[in-house]
């Protein structure tokens, strides 16, 4: 029952990319995704790499968890590599054997490209290592905010996504709780053919779905119970506030976008 | 069946920084065909200790042995189904694990899966949807539309299905009503008694600890505090409340009634009726004198 139940990866820490707003967090990231496709030689990457490994650095969160982040991409970004260095056909043959001929070009290509996947995920993943899932629901809230006056249900959406949210770890202790009591009747989880194995988690599904259902209409009528009409005229718990480190930080990612563009070659 | 713990351990999630030792050193043993009443707050590791009886868990140190099973680190069964054949639990909320579109078959789960014969599970449910006090018309019913009370009976009926020689009993009462607990609680002495099985209860009612057991134990922080018959372990009254325990009110009582009235009346187990038969042989012994 103690099971110690982590949501996303979110590593606790003091550091300044824990404390930088969400929504500053979450821009960054938004444009970064878009200047690394701009990078196209050694002082262009140079740049987002430095950027990139400063905040990993500043965040403070340990390189383990930073490369188990990674381990699902890895062989995405390894199938990049392999995939550019035998199809582009570009520069002059750097090495052949049977009917693959590889290409200097395929191989600047390939690491080129799968380095910027690299950043890519390095940054993104830095976001939800150093951001609990409830800031990013809040930041998100607060950035679809414009799209109010279109009638889109930001609000709505937000509640939805930290119901959510709040509500895994409690199925997953029913989960547990349910397996446990099944096995005890001589359901086999674990072992025995895929056949039997597959209808074993009917048992495991029904009671479940019972009562997460039930459960929605208790915290339903909770929320009435309280008054609850929607996000109209409600102040929140937590403000987000933009503070001195997040312009700091913004005007510094500035000069990181106006360094790329200086240093990209144009041909 | 008897059941022994020897110095047992279990250490959750071991060697991540999220160890965490539910059960320390704990040893006891359960005579066949007596009632254990297992006592503590939560936390205190009851929850941890009733996986180690049907091998839901199996110990990180020491040694379980249920009957002729034994369960320790490096002793594991190769088929747990048996064992769990003959160790019944009811969970807690035991309502939560139906599932099945009516109530027969939901009862038939169990035997099922322990590869009882169709026509004996048949005989087994019409035996025991009267034992646990519902109605036959119940069995094509569909279990969620039951009250929680008539649930809690179905899934008990479902445990009990599988003619287990233990039961475990993880609060069985909880959540029901006065009347229904007496009930339940009736039921299972009852049924203990028939068929002369070996009973763990884990609960919080004193009273029923003292009314039903053999045997008390009571766990704190994962280690036992005090192991012995009610007798014994309610005489106890600083040492049970030094970890926010309370003695039944019948022994409440005689403490009281000595400290008003100066008569010692020492504890012996006896009923409501029976400490008012004591307290008017006094009052008449003091009147004649």
């Amino acid at each position: 029952m103690n099971n110690a139940l982590i949501i996303g990866q979110y590593v606790p820490g003091d550091s300044l990319v824990h404390r930088l707003d969400p929504r500053t967090k979450i821009t960054i990231i938004f444009f970064f995704v878009f200047i690394v496709f701009l990078a196209n030689n050694v002082a262009s990457y140079g740049i987002l790499t430095v950027f990139a490994l400063a905040s990993m650095f500043t965040s403070k969160v340990p390189i383990r968890f930073i490369i188990k982040g990674l381990t699902p991409v890895w062989f995405l970004i390894i199938f990049t590599f392999i995939l550019h260095l035998f199809v582009t056909r570009e520069g002059t043959v750097i090495a052949e054997f049977w009917i693959f001929k590889i290409y200097s070009g395929g191989l600047i290509q390939g690491i080129a490209i799968s380095f910027r996947f690299f950043l890519l995920i390095l940054v993104t993943s830095l976001l939800t290592l150093t951001t609990t899932p409830i800031e990013i629901t809040d930041a998100i809230e607060d950035m679809l905010h414009p799209l109010k006056r279109f009638k889109f249900p930001v609000h709505e959406l937000a509640l939805m996504m930290s119901i959510s949210l709040r509500f895994i770890p409690t199925l997953l202790q029913e989960t547990d709780k349910i397996s446990r009591a099944q096995a005890s009747r001589g359901v086999d989880f674990k072992t025995g053919p895929v056949k039997e194995r597959i209808k074993a988690i009917v048992p495991l599904l029904v009671p479940l779905f019972v009562s997460a259902f039930k459960r929605a209409e208790e915290l339903a009528m909770a929320m009435e119970a309280r008054g609850y009409q929607g996000g109209e005229g409600r102040t929140k718990l937590r403000e987000l506030k933009i503070e001195r480190r997040d312009i700091f930080i913004f005007i510094l990612f500035a000069f990181v976008i106006a360094g790329l563009f200086m240093a990209r070659t144009y041909s | 069946m008897d059941i022994t713990f020897k110095n047992v351990t279990y250490i959750y999630q071991q060697n991540t920084p999220f160890a965490h030792k539910a059960i320390e050193d704990l040893s006891f043993h359960v005579e066949s065909g007596s009632i254990l009443a297992v006592i503590g707050h939560t936390g205190s590791g009851k929850s941890t200790l009733i996986q180690h009886l049907n091998g839901l868990s199996v110990p990180t140190e020491g040694e379980v042995s249920i009957g002729e099973y034994r369960l320790s680190k490096d002793h594991k069964l190769k088929d747990m189904k048996e064992l769990r054949s003959r160790v019944g639990v009811v969970f807690q909320y035991p309502e939560h694990q139906l599932f099945e579109e009516t109530v027969a078959k939901d009862i038939a789960f169990g035997p099922q899966n322990f590869d009882v014969p169709e026509s004996e599970i048949n005989r087994r449910i019409k035996e025991i949807i009267p034992a646990v006090g519902l109605p036959e018309s119940i069995l094509e019913r569909s279990p969620f539309d039951l009250s929680g009370g008539q649930m809690r009976r179905v899934a008990i009926a479902g445990v009990l299905a599988v003619k287990p020689d233990v039961l475990v009993l993880d609060e069985p009462t909880a959540g029901l009503d006065p009347r229904g607990q007496k009930e339940i609680m009736d039921m299972f002495y009852k049924l203990h008694k028939e068929q002369g099985l070996t009973t763990v209860l884990v609960t919080h009612s004193m009273e029923d600890a003292l009314k039903y057991a053999d045997r008390i134990l009571i766990l704190n922080k994962g280690t036992k505090f005090m192991e012995g018959t009610p007798e014994e372990v309610f005489e106890q009254k600083e040492a049970l409340q030094s970890v926010q325990l309370d003695v039944p009110e019948s022994v409440q009582f005689l403490s009281k009634f000595e400290k008003r009235f100066g008569h010692a009346i020492p504890f012996q187990k006896q009923s409501v009726e029976e400490i008012a038969q004591t307290i008017q042989q006094i009052i008449k012994g003091a009147e004649s004198r």
